[in-house]
């Protein structure tokens, strides 16, 4: 069955740079750069990378960042923990804009 | 995981005939095309893989144990009934004195379960060496006869090592079986009492961490202040060291893996990962396993693999007619299990290798 996401092509994202390479490769070396630890640990990055890859509905990234995460010593509990701040952080979006359809509301009735 | 109660022998399970697990072994990474260990090797020039000393003389007792951990590369049970004979332990003796190695590693299933277990420690002790038990804890608080052997091991100046996958029963007993984490817990407070783990003591205790699932294990340092913090934390335990340890695909975790249809992602993972700085140190290098039954391996892997050491003669093979420099000059026979020593920072039965 073919479908727009397959699981394998994750193994391919490595090869974009057949297209351009000067691009990937500056792209793949600040990808690397980002994750290794610094002020944040590497298993605090791989948490952030896993609710933000929730947040942006990337299942290339799901897959990855729950393995990642795994490999960096975190647990279930901590995971989902990650992903209900991206599920926070969205509802709050949606929520927020609330005020502005109260502004309107009010600007218009009387 | 899921835990089975019984051995993969006792369950007459395909993958309990050594030939099928090399078999789906070199198939994980032929029908990948993926390169096979030995020409990864070859490539960074440690083929044959050759000795580096004699210093590790690893000995697995039997094949019995109180436990059926889901992980487990031995397929060790309570329905295993495999025991290394007094005969063959004087043996080990004799090649410990012949050979001078001075560091002796017990394993199993649960080496404890063995009737000379004591003894051979106590006359270990006599020849000075150093001597790691390799404990699942459990076994400290299986059967009053055990209660005691916390302070066994104190007077016999005994290392431990002992395998807690998480500093959480829910993942530790995914693995190892129900209520494992809290009779786990039950005995390290009883090696803490009598000083194992605690500062000053000179009684090393130390924790081995292998993942719960088709993955790599985490960066062996940040993971051992994780447990240290947790540990102190939610039970008041301490210990010295945590070794971080990659599965190997073998018996019941490649069971796991193939049933789970985790086997080519983990195998891709673990050909991805070869590092040849760990594959330089690997601990087959240095160390001589010795089976059940006193035939000699490469390591505990090979000796589950049943892929004896490469010495000319086949009476070499076995412990009572032990050479060491027939042993040494030996070349190490590898296979695509081999991997999971190799992944990412090495893996051995000291954890990280690099």
């Amino acid at each position: 069955m073919k479908t727009y996401y397959n699981p394998d092509d994750l193994k391919k994202f490595g090869k974009i740079g057949e297209f351009q390479k000067e691009m990937a490769d500056k792209f793949f070396g600040y990808y690397g750069e980002v994750f290794k630890e610094g002020a944040l640990t590497e298993r605090e990055k791989s948490l952030i990378a896993l609710a933000v890859s929730h947040a942006i509905q990337c299942p290339y990234c799901i897959d990855s960042y729950s393995v990642d995460s795994l490999e960096k010593g975190c647990n279930e509990e901590e995971m989902m923990e990650a992903v209900h701040v991206a599920a926070a952080v969205r509802g709050g979006a949606t929520l927020v804009h609330g005020v502005q359809m109260m502004n309107k509301v009010k600007e218009v009735s009387m | 995981m899921s835990i089975g109660t019984k051995s993969l022998k006792k369950q007459n399970h395909e993958l309990s005939n050594i030939d099928k697990q090399l078999q789906v072994l070199h198939n994980g990474v032929a029908d990948q095309n993926l390169e096979s260990f030995s020409s990864k090797l070859k490539a960074s020039n440690l083929f044959p893989l050759t000795t580096t000393g004699l210093d590790v003389f690893q000995i697995n007792m039997g094949k019995m144990c109180n436990q059926v951990c889901s992980h487990c590369h031995v397929d060790a049970g309570p329905d295993r009934k495999e025991i290394m004979t007094k005969e063959t332990l004087q043996q080990c003796l004799d090649a410990i004195k012949k050979s001078g190695i001075n560091t002796v590693d017990l394993t199993g299933g649960a080496p404890e379960m063995n009737p000379h277990f004591r003894w051979f420690v106590e006359e270990a002790y006599k020849l000075g060496c150093k001597t790691i038990v390799r404990c699942n804890l459990t076994i400290i608080v299986a059967n009053k006869k055990y209660f005691d052997l916390p302070e066994f091991y104190k007077e016999n100046e005994v290392e431990i090592v002992s395998s807690l996958p998480h500093y959480s029963s829910k993942k530790t007993d995914s693995q190892r079986g129900d209520g494992v984490f809290d009779r786990s817990i039950r005995a390290l407070k009883m090696l803490n009492e009598v000083g194992y783990g605690m500062e000053g003591s000179g009684l090393t205790l130390n924790l081995v961490y292998n993942p719960s699932g088709a993955f790599l294990p985490p960066a062996q340092a940040g993971l051992e202040k994780q447990f240290k913090r947790q540990l102190k934390k939610d039970f008041e335990i301490e210990f010295n060291s945590l070794f971080a340890i990659t599965n190997i695909p073998i018996s019941r975790y490649l069971d796991y893996l193939v049933a789970s249809e985790n086997f080519e992602g983990y195998m891709e993972k673990l050909v991805n990962a070869y590092n040849p700085i760990a594959a330089k140190g690997v601990m087959c290098r240095n160390t001589i396993s010795v089976g059940w039954d006193g035939y000699l391996y490469d390591c505990d892997f090979n000796q589950m693999l049943e892929l004896k050491v490469a010495v000319g003669n086949k009476d070499l093979q076995h412990v009572k007619d032990f050479n060491s420099i027939a042993l040494l000059e030996r070349k190490i026979i590898v296979n695509e299990h081999c991997y999971g020593c190799t992944a990412g920072a090495g893996s051995s039965c000291g954890g990280e290798i690099t």
